[in-house]
């Protein structure tokens, strides 16, 4: 659905990334892990295009000055550009409008299995809401959070509130263990276990052939360029398995994913 | 004062207003339901067509640029079987013209995508889109060159008994010697504009943005150049023509019918707005009555110059 929101706060959690709150509507409290949003920063026509962005978290607050909850919603988001350089100065009070839920979301599983959420960057954002879900069931989850430095892994004591064991891993070892979180990961896979990934298609090509190889069920969320985030411009595109010039089998990331089987995809 | 008329008629597809929606920008439809009613637009034009399903270019696609987009989707689409099976059903129960975009690799797949498409019930016309590459001539694009453009006009003429409207591209230094090759050629209509050829360039990576390495300017960046050439045309050619080009609310469509356009196509507009075609009839609409005009059509070609 499209409607206009107002942000409640937007802060910035370490450099570069903040974490917005914005009134939605009460349908919106249905929404899936996994699934997104689309925002226009700006009336203006600069920048153009909305962006999408995946919903950090879905809730309801109370307000002051009634009794009634009220839903909300939250992006975390890190400023790489032009678009979420002004989304990072907006106030409480402005007004957003947005497109959401957007996409199919993560699907939960079977009760009983651990449940592996592995998040590179800014990939942390849709697990939250997932985390939460998972806990919500009664599941155990484990959270693998990857980035280059320190300031790259956020909300974690979050993820730990809610009872998720976490493991980090840096580049450069400000925190967490040294290396690439997939090598963290590898050291923890086995079976009984099903994988949630999201962040740069690298770790997630590794992250999916690790799961192909201990036979543990992965789903991945995908970024790529948007325009429409309806399935209609076909700017998003990526190959399915079987994808061949003569048998083209593209997806749209905005409408048949943003989440994937990890085996529905052509990894090259 | 009672409501103006906004009805107009375009080579007999008659529609409650002058809104359609522009090929490739509203999927088939059924992708905009849940913002939009349907039967509030004018027309809807689906995505370009051709004889088989159709792969389209490798990713990026897309880039955004000040004022617009750059778009190299490679005519992605479902082929002919498929969209009668899938897609048309659906567009059948709406209330509201349904105008296919068609084109082809070769000169023949134009006429047999014309020709399986006549006598389908449900189909209100085509729009041929000339702007694609001869596969068979080197790529040399059929609508940039008045020869090849009426080649294609006069076998499609002669394929279907439906309504045709010819799209018009802009990458061509006279687009009034274009237009008038298309209406001799047998075209009930024109529409214009389709895309410009463009190209965005990283710089750090010293890489073009694109896979496509260049593709077709939309939004409106473009809006000033179309203008220009839909009064030109409406100037040389007794046609009716479709204004398209960066139209982004009411006064942008009604410019364009002052400029000549009988009817308009909102393009880009639905990606920003997935509700902006129904948006700008109401505005066009709001127009009119602020203004005292009964109808639409009196708007048509009116420019003062
Ligand atoms: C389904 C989906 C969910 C997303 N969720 C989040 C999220 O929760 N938090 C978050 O911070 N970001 C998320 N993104 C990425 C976010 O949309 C982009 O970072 C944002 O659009 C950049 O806008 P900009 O104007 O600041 O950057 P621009 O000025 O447009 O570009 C700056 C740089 O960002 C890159 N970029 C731009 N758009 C995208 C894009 N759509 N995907 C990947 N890279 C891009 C460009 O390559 C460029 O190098 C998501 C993207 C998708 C498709
Ligand atoms: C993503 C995208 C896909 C398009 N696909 C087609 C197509 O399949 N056939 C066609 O004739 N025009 C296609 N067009 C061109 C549009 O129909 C329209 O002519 C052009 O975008 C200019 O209008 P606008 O500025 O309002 O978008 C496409 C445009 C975009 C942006
Ligand atoms: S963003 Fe337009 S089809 Fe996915």
């Amino acid at each position: 659905m499209q409607f206009k929101s107002m942000v409640i706060s937007n802060v910035e959690l370490s450099p570069c990334y903040f974490r917005m709150r914005m009134t939605a509507p009460q349908d919106l409290g249905t929404s899936l892990p996994g699934q997104f949003l689309m925002l226009k920063v700006t009336e203006s026509i600069d920048p153009l295009l909305r962006r999408p962005f995946g919903l950090f978290d879905v809730g309801t607050f109370q307000a002051e000055y009634d009794e009634t909850p009220h839903t909300y919603v939250e992006i975390l988001y890190k400023v790489v550009g032009k678009g979420t350089r002004m989304l990072s100065a907006l106030h409480h009070g402005d007004g957003i409008d947005l497109l959401a839920p957007l996409g199919k979301g993560f699907r939960l599983g079977e009760k009983g299995e651990e449940k592996i959420l592995v998040g590179g960057g800014v990939g942390l954002a849709p697990l939250y809401y997932l985390a939460k879900a998972l806990v919500a069931q009664g599941e155990k989850v484990r959270l693998f959070a990857g980035g280059r430095n320190r300031d790259d892994i956020l909300c974690i004591t979050e993820f730990e509130r809610l009872g998720v064991e976490t493991y980090v891993a840096t580049d450069d070892g400000t925190l967490g263990e040294q290396g690439f979180v997939t090598e963290v990961l590898e050291k923890h896979l086995g079976a009984g276990q099903r994988i949630f990934a999201c962040g740069p298609m690298p770790m997630l090509g590794a992250v999916s052939r690790m799961a192909e190889a201990h036979g543990v069920p992965c789903q991945v969320s995908l970024e790529a360029y948007m325009a429409c985030g309806v399935g209609a411009c076909l700017g998003c595109v990526m190959p399915g398995a079987n994808h061949s010039d003569q048998t083209p089998d593209y997806r749209c990331v905005c409408k048949d994913g943003p989440v994937f089987d990890s085996f529905e995809l052509k990894w090259s | 004062m009672h409501k103006p008329d906004m009805s107009v008629e375009v080579a007999g597809i008659k529609m409650r207003n002058p809104v359609m929606t522009a090929s490739g920008t509203f999927g088939y439809g059924a992708e905009f339901a849940d913002y939009l009613d349907l039967e509030s637009i004018g027309a809807m034009i689906t995505k370009g067509l051709s004889l088989k399903p159709k792969a389209g270019n490798p990713t990026p696609r897309i880039v955004e640029t000040p004022g617009g987009m750059l778009n190299a989707i490679g005519l992605q689409n479902v082929g002919i079987d498929a969209f009668i099976a899938e897609k048309l059903p659906y567009l059948k129960n709406v209330q509201t013209p349904v105008v296919v975009n068609l084109y082809g690799n070769t000169l023949e797949e134009y006429g047999e995508v014309a020709s399986r498409l006549d006598g389908l019930p449900g189909v209100a016309g085509i729009e041929v889109n000339i702007s694609c590459p001869n596969v068979k001539q080197g790529g040399i694009v059929f609508g940039t060159d008045p020869k090849a453009a009426q080649e294609v006009v006069r076998l499609v003429r002669k394929s279907t008994t439906k309504p045709m409207i010819v799209k018009l591209s802009p990458n061509v230094t006279d687009v009034v010697s274009m237009a008038i090759a298309c209406a001799e050629a047998g075209a009930d209509a024109l529409s214009l504009i389709n895309t410009l050829t463009g190209m965005a360039i990283d710089l750090d990576r010293r890489r073009p943005i694109l896979a496509n390495v260049t593709g077709g300017l939309s939004g409106p960046a473009i809006k000033p150049v179309a203008l220009r050439m839909v009064w030109q045309v409406a100037k040389n050619v007794k046609l009716p023509i479709i204004g398209i080009g960066g139209i982004m609310n009411g006064r942008d469509a009604l410019e364009f019918m002052l400029a000549g356009a009988t009817a308009i196509q909102v393009g880009t507009a639905s990606f920003l707005d997935p509700g902006a075609a129904q948006r700008i009839a109401r505005e066009m609409e709001q127009y009119l009555t602020e203004n005292g005009i009964e109808s639409v059509s009196s708007l048509i070609g009116a420019l003062n110059a």
